[in-house]
């Protein structure tokens, strides 16, 4: 019916990379804790719906969408830290899917526990007002705050990358990731690091849901369809890579957007097409370790 | 060891006294019987699910009916019940809550449902008991022969009435080419049925026909292709929370721009939940909105007897429904002189009313509720306080016409 054209295709490009970015953070936040930790969170859509409540929250009691980018990720942390310390530490050791079955029956608490406070129907959220438009590319017009949120990915992205590979504290994340028990033989105290590394995966999915929330209807069960889509991303990434989290991210939204081009019945299983395929190909991911799992 | 026998004592009484009362209890409760029981109106909707909003609003105003009955002295010393249930919005769960509250609770009548799929399913557990059902949910399905009965009575729009409302208002207007963005379930495709038909009329042109998921959290990647197809009119075929998140990502890519958006059913709940910016300009149609209070004043009645009861609030499209559907049962029963089903199924039949939007009336052929469509545009200017969010630009009134006709339906009498 519509003639395929350059302009609509980098259109659809764009808007695919848009839909990349948020799977990508999400999936940045499980891959962490699912590397460092070895525990599958699927309590993270909740966070990240929990984040998107709470940034609407601080929006309207602030009136300013940059301080709630700073107040939500601590907020949205603190509750993973809490989480961490009395709810996932006591089941370290016990094999993969106790806290599995721990953060599923977390994230129906924290969807009832949003109902009951902001209410079944959800809250109405809006674009903040310097963030508001549509640019335009050369090929076409995109919102100025689905590029913001391309941005906002990045610099996240690479702040965390900066913060595991460069930092003294990433270097103990990392060994912590690699051998335990040398670390803790080394004096170093281990709990600590997994705590840290739950609060900031958590912060992300918190702050992921603030970036979300203007471009979505912001209501409990928001975080459900987002966590299948974003375990899809981690599968194809490979669990617990970040890299892999990142470029899995990125292709599942543009073949999502792609599909979607083409044949617009087919979008919601295209990914899960991709996810197949890879799996097939290689089971372990793009930049999987194999094997983790066992 | 022990005991202390004043405690084992008194113990053992009360068991006996207890005992005594229970034994007592059923003659009394008999002899109160034969008076009082209850007229009781079971209500299915999905209190839990993707609507729930809609649907607690249909109970609150549905207790407003059995209040106001209950307070006018029921019918012959006999008070009104409702008996509401959960139907997660699942067609399995309706039909076994319904069966529930037929063969085990007893009720008397049905009213409730809030999709096109859990109505039918209710329905066919209604026909088989000769129970009446009153569907306050939009269906075209449920008039037609095949699933009908004399006691299937449909106090909700249609998608065809709806829809051609909808259609009549915008097309004349805003020019020629329509595209249709559609939720893939029966909902949306009895839309896009109803939107093509009154479309032809109007010599509409369809450049672009998409379905989406039930469901969808981000229309972004469907909208690049709607703009490429210059569009003079977009038509948004879903509901609730698929609405929102489609008018704010409308919103975002600027279509509203080059494109005048229309919706079929343009919930006050979903306008609520979206926020004024995201629907700013849409126009679509609706069974009911409060601000036509000064209008009609039936209305203002009904308005005000929620805000009595509601701290100020005000009723939904949906919710109205609630009222006018237990309001129409219970008012039959009175014609009636009965609560056995025929007598009131007939009593309806002949039932002309006014509850809250002007007078309607039951279709012989169909029981179709032959009523009024309004045509409201979002607004996000100039609003008095946060209930304040439609202007009333038309009203569409109640025509038969407007309506399948019985024949298309495939009722043999039209009468």
């Amino acid at each position: 019916m519509v003639d395929i054209t350059l302009d609509l295709f980098l259109l659809q490009l764009m808007t695919g990379i848009a839909l990349g970015a948020v799977y990508a953070l999400l999936a940045v936040g499980l891959s962490l804790i699912f590397g460092m930790l070895t525990v599958v969170n699927f309590a993270h859509g909740a966070f990240f719906m929990v984040g998107a409540f709470l940034g609407v929250y601080f929006m309207n009691l602030t009136g300013n969408f940059w301080f709630s980018l700073l107040l939500v990720p601590l907020a949205v942390g603190a509750i993973g830290l809490l989480c961490e310390r009395f709810l996932v530490r006591p089941l370290y050791g016990r094999g993969i899917d106790y806290p599995l079955l721990l953060t599923f029956g977390l994230s129906y608490v924290m969807i009832e526990a949003m109902r009951f406070i902001f209410g079944i129907e959800g809250v109405p959220s809006s674009t903040p007002p310097e963030l508001r438009g549509a640019v335009n590319l050369g090929f076409g017009h995109f919102p100025l705050y689905r590029l913001f949120l391309i941005a906002a990915t990045a610099v996240i992205v690479l702040g965390l990358w900066l913060f595991i590979e460069k930092t003294r504290y990433g270097l103990i994340i990392r060994a912590g990731s690699r051998d335990p028990e040398i670390v803790k033989v080394l004096g170093i105290d281990i709990s600590k690091v997994w705590l840290l590394v739950f609060g900031i995966g958590t912060a992300i999915a918190g702050l992921s849901g603030l970036l979300a929330a203007p471009t979505r209807a912001v209501n409990p069960e928001m975080g459900i369809p987002i966590l299948a889509e974003s375990f899809v991303v981690t599968v194809v990434g490979g669990m617990g890579s970040l890299p892999g989290a990142v470029i899995a991210g990125l292709l599942v939204g543009i073949v999502f957007a792609m599909t979607s081009l083409f044949a617009p019945a087919y979008a919601e299983m295209s990914i899960f097409v991709l996810m197949a395929v890879v799996l097939l190909i290689r089971p372990q991911g793009f930049f999987g370790k194999a094997g983790l799992m066992s | 060891m022990t005991v202390p026998s004043s405690l084992f004592n008194s113990g053992r009484r009360s068991i006996i006294v207890g005992g005594a009362a229970v034994a007592v209890a059923p003659t009394l409760f008999n002899i109160a019987r034969a008076q009082t029981t209850p007229i009781k109106i079971g209500f299915p909707v999905p209190l839990t699910g993707a609507f729930s909003a809609e649907a607690q609003d249909q109970v609150r105003c549905a207790e407003i009916a059995i209040k106001e009955f209950n307070d006018n002295g029921g019918y012959g010393g006999r008070k009104a019940e409702l008996l509401v249930r959960d139907d997660k919005l699942n067609p399995g769960e309706a039909a076994t809550r319904t069966l529930e509250l037929i063969e085990k609770d007893k009720v008397d009548f049905v009213v409730g449902s809030l999709s096109a799929a859990t109505q039918l399913s209710i329905n066919a557990v209604c026909r088989d008991r000769k129970i009446i059902f009153n569907s306050i949910s939009q269906s075209d399905a449920i008039n037609e022969a095949k699933d009908w009965s004399l006691y299937t009575f449909h106090e909700a729009l249609t998608p065809h009435l709806t829809a051609g409302a909808v259609g009549r208002y915008a097309f004349p207007k805003f020019g020629k080419k329509m595209a249709l963005l559609t939720a893939d379930y029966a909902y949306g495709h009895e839309m896009v049925r109803g939107f093509q038909r009154v479309g032809k009329e109007f010599g509409m042109q369809t450049v672009a026909d998409i379905r989406h998921p039930l469901g969808t959290a981000d229309f972004s990647s469907f909208l690049p292709r709607i703009q490429a197809a210059k569009p003079d009119v977009l038509v948004l075929c879903s509901f609730g929370r698929d609405l929102v998140n489609a008018a704010k990502q409308i919103t975002d890519f600027g279509l509203k721009a080059n494109m005048k958006v229309i919706t079929p059913v343009l919930l006050y709940t979903a306008r609520q939940a979206g926020g004024a910016e995201a629907f700013d300009g849409l126009i679509g149609g609706t069974s009911y909105y409060w601000g036509m209070e000064d209008k009609i004043p039936t209305a203002k009645a009904f308005n005000d007897k929620f805000r009595k009861a509601h701290g100020g609030g005000v009723p939904s499209d949906y919710g109205a429904l609630g009222y006018a559907g237990v309001r129409s049962v219970l008012q039959a029963v009175r014609e009636a002189k009965s609560t056995e089903s025929m007598r009131v199924s007939i009593a309806l039949r002949q039932l002309r009313y006014d509850w809250y939007k002007g007078e309607q009336v039951y279709r012989k052929c169909d029981h179709q509720s032959i009523q009024s469509v309004v045509i409201v545009e979002s607004k996000s200017k100039n609003m008095k306080d946060k209930y304040d969010v439609f202007n009333v630009l038309s009203i569409e009134n109640s025509n038969e016409k407007n309506l399948r006709s019985c024949d298309e339906l495939g009722h043999k009498i039209s009468t």
